[in-house]
């Protein structure tokens, strides 16, 4: 077991081994198990993808521990960052759902558990989860929507986005992909659910080549009108 | 004594309850209990908030101009390039957003919060002023620890005024007539110190205020992406088009 020391940085990349002179230690109650999130929002769809690889450091505690967590027919949340805190933040947001469900007698729309989830997030502002989340659902028009939301509660609906440790990768191939950034020329097809597929998984081929802390497999939740569909696709293991 | 050795961030509630008697008797301001946290040293974050940006506002004859740029930058990352940093507090008021993208997003919303029951319980809406007020005095607890917000209000009151207030999380509270806010502000003033005059015509006005925001996206790393204008008069707040920096600079 790792004892979380000041050995891992304070962005959670290793720090470099040589001797700089006395180092005061501190106990840090934050740890940094890696893992990408990406979510991409279609006209009647919603896509949660993440990987399964669990890290800390130079180890990996598991190869099939997937990051994205259903919470009612039409959503589905990503998180990634501290595991600790992705579980006790699914198991508040569960509570908090079951609640709205019996004081309200119907389910929480994807809008209102984004609303909900910015102030459970804002409200540890001086102690934050260490937590990138990212809902992907239907809004009450059968429209798919995502949610991006920083770790202190800051929220906006998008189309697409990544989180987690590869995302500063994914994310400029996705704004040309899916947002045809940078192009010229080039005629805005609306993405359908088949391309937006393959898509995401030719995406995490590339991040866990590049990135240490992606691989192992990839979890993808298609939802949709008809329910949650989950698919598994392997990726590379070193 | 009481406290646990072992301080890393834990909230104690006890201490600080006696934040929430100090506020107005009118107004009782529901936070969770232990929120602010009075004597947290701080813990060491693994990651950074968002931060940089280019906002301004102006009064002139037409109203009130609001303008920002639209980019959420984190530690040298773009976050995000279309966020919203002009956030319409209610119909005649608008509130322009600098420092860290929560912060500002969770207190513009109980700003809005606060306001709305100001005017169910006294049948009228509170003054760009007393919202400026109340935004400085719902911050002032939180002085000294990591919060940063740096709002300018604009908003159109009751009769024919036009009103901007300047607040701050370190407890600045300015009315005045231009303000810009953020890290490519310095630009920003020296485009509208050159430009602004009573008698703009609203046209003039949102063209002076969209270069403005250009220029400081151009030299300031931090700003950048689109360019936000809002138009605040009488009849509430209007908004324009969102236009692309870089288009601009490509077709001037």
């Amino acid at each position: 077991i790792m004892f979380a020391t000041q050995v891992h940085g304070d962005n959670g990349k290793m720090k470099e081994y040589h001797y700089t002179g006395p180092v005061e230690h501190r106990f840090s109650p934050y740890s940094f198990n890696g893992g990408t999130v990406l979510a991409v929002a279609g006209e009647d769809f919603a896509i949660v993808a993440s990987d399964t690889r669990l890290s800390e450091g130079y180890s990996i505690h598991s190869r099939d521990s997937p990051k994205c967590y259903k919470l009612t027919d039409t959503t589905v949340i990503g998180c990634s960052g501290f595991h600790g805190d992705c579980l006790t933040l699914t198991k508040i947001i569960d509570a908090r759902l079951k609640m709205y469900k019996h004081s309200n007698n119907k389910s929480m729309t994807s809008g209102a558990i984004a609303a909900m989830l910015s102030t459970i997030l804002y409200g540890r502002r001086f102690f934050p989860y260490y937590v990138y989340n990212i809902i992907g659902g239907l809004d009450e028009e059968g429209r798919g929507a995502v949610y991006s939301f920083d770790p202190v509660g800051s929220y906006q609906r998008d189309t697409y986005k990544a989180g987690g440790s590869a995302s500063a990768m994914l994310q400029p191939l996705l704004d040309n992909q899916i947002g045809f950034k940078n192009m010229e020329g080039v005629q805005h097809l609306p993405l359908s659910q088949e391309k937006a597929l393959q898509l995401v998984k030719d995406v995490f081929i590339s991040a866990a080549e590049r990135d240490v802390y992606t691989g192992d497999a990839l979890r993808i939740c298609i939802v949709t009108k008809d329910g949650i569909k989950e698919e598994n696709v392997p990726l590379r293991k070193d | 004594g009481s406290e646990s050795p072992i301080q890393f961030g834990q909230i104690n509630p006890n201490i600080a309850s006696n934040f929430i008697n100090t506020l107005h008797q009118d107004l009782v301001l529901s936070f969770p209990p232990g929120f602010p946290p009075s004597c947290s040293p701080s813990v060491p974050l693994p990651f950074t908030m968002s931060h940089g940006t280019t906002t301004l506002a102006f009064i002139f004859q037409g109203g009130v101009i609001a303008a920002a740029d639209t980019r959420s930058s984190c530690n040298g990352l773009v976050a995000c390039p279309a966020s919203q940093k002009i956030l319409p507090v209610h119909s005649h008021l608008v509130g322009t957003t600098s420092g860290t993208s929560a912060d500002c997003a969770l207190w513009k919303r109980i700003l809005a919060r606060e306001l709305r029951l100001y005017q169910l319980r006294h049948g009228r809406r509170l003054s760009t002023a007393g919202a400026a007020k109340l935004l400085a005095h719902m911050l002032h607890p939180f002085k000294g620890t990591e919060l940063c917000v740096a709002a300018t209000l604009c908003g159109w009151d009751g009769g024919e005024r036009p009103s901007l207030y300047y607040v701050c999380s370190d407890g600045t509270r300015l009315q005045g007539e231009l303000f810009s806010v953020g890290s490519g502000s310095p630009y920003a003033y020296s485009v509208l110190d050159g430009g602004v005059r009573w008698g703009l015509t609203v046209e003039e006005a949102t063209s002076l205020a969209r270069q403005a925001v250009y220029r400081a996206t151009h030299r300031d790393a931090y700003s950048g992406n689109c360019v936000d204008v809002y138009h605040i008069t009488s009849k509430g707040w209007a908004r324009r088009d969102r236009e692309d920096a870089e288009f601009k600079s490509q077709h001037p």
